[in-house]
């Protein structure tokens, strides 16, 4: 049990970021536990490609040792700047809805307003 | 969503990722090839001494070119988000 | 716009802040890091300037051209460099300067080495161009976000 802990914690920090989403009402707060599930996601891939005793995948004054698995690093990568892209978007979305209703609570709006 | 539902929502959600992160087996990948082969054959195919930009820029080189284009993709979203209304009366 | 304690501190720190990111993209091939890493790093360098001097006066002297400039020159460098690989190499997304001698193809044996800086072929070029597009995309997503909140409290 306590070998899976990198899985546990995937778990832990996934959960209270869907939490977030389903008990808040605040738009930014929404935004925040999105950013939280998008962390647990990027945590997990990495602890995919672990072998026990391995070194980081450079041949740069390695030490002696087996490699980790390099692929799931480099999806990790990818992952981390879809999430910048999609966090980005989403906060000028909730600016603009600010703007336009004069607050930032998901229960004020309810239809599309002129 | 109202107080029953999501407590139920939230409840099956836990059940079902704590039973996936106790199943898993850390630390022992179960299949390794395509990046033994990586690791391998990295250093006399590109050149370079670190696999994990190998595998990003040259094995797998679309998926940056994709990543690339969503990041211009999104500034251009913000650019178009925030522009200057100039001339509303004319259609 | 903060004290001048601030002020002074973030401008005697921005080169170092530059340096250091520009460092981290040259040698993505030999140690960790890269294109994406590196342009993170100097956003954050003018996310700092921006924190203490203030987003309309760092606005106004790097000016609305020059980093969303950059940023398209960084993806049409990287599509460039992928696209010449059809005269050279064949296939598109090929590596063509790789193990050939010329600017960065130096071989390279298989084993832990001391990095060569000469190595990598047609990945330093890739580096170059997503570190320019990163750091230039980063810091007009910032910008533009402030110019948002401040032409809404005018």
């Amino acid at each position: 049990m306590i070998a899976n802990l990198p899985f546990i914690a995937v778990t832990v920090i996934a959960l209270i970021g869907i939490v977030v989403i389903l008990t808040r009402k605040n738009l930014v707060k929404m935004v925040m536990g999105l950013s939280l599930i998008e962390a647990a996601v990027n945590l997990f891939l990495v602890s995919l490609g672990y072998r026990n005793g391995g070194i980081a995948p450079i041949f740069t004054n390695a030490p002696a040792g087996e490699m980790v698995m390099p692929t799931v690093q480099a999806m990790t990568l990818t992952n981390i700047v879809i999430g910048i892209a999609t966090t980005a978007l989403l906060l000028s979305f909730v600016m603009l809805v600010y703007r336009k209703y004069g607050s930032a609570d998901a229960g004020v709006m309810r239809r599309l307003k002129e | 969503m109202n107080g029953i539902a999501r407590t139920l929502t939230i409840l099956v959600l836990a059940g079902a990722l704590l039973y996936t992160a106790f199943s898993l087996s850390f630390g022992a990948p179960a299949a390794s090839d395509m990046d033994d082969y990586f690791i391998q054959h990295g250093q006399e195919q590109t050149g370079a001494n670190n696999i994990v930009t190998a595998v990003v820029f040259d094995f797998r080189g679309f998926d940056t070119l994709g990543e690339a284009t969503v990041l211009f993709t999104a500034v251009l979203g913000v650019g178009l988000l925030f522009r200057k209304f100039s001339a509303e009366e004319d259609e | 716009m903060m004290t001048r304690i601030v002020r002074t501190a973030a401008g005697v720190l921005f080169p170092f802040v530059l340096i250091f990111g520009f460092y981290i993209v040259a040698h993505g091939h030999l140690t960790p890091g890269g294109g994406f890493q590196g342009g993170a790093v100097i956003a954050t360098g003018i996310v700092l300037l921006v924190a203490a001097f203030g987003a309309g006066e760092i606005g106004r002297r790097i000016g609305p051209g020059a980093l969303k400039g950059s940023e398209a020159l960084g993806l049409l460098l990287f599509i460039g460099t992928a696209a010449l690989a059809f005269g050279f190499g064949g296939t598109f997304f090929a590596n063509w300067l790789a193990n050939g001698g010329a600017i960065f193809g130096n071989v390279v044996p298989f084993g832990p080495n001391p990095g060569d800086l000469n190595t990598g072929g047609v990945i330093p070029l890739m580096n170059l161009a997503v570190g320019i597009e990163v750091l230039g995309a980063l810091s007009v997503i910032v910008l533009l976000m402030f110019k948002g909140v401040r032409e809404e409290t005018e």
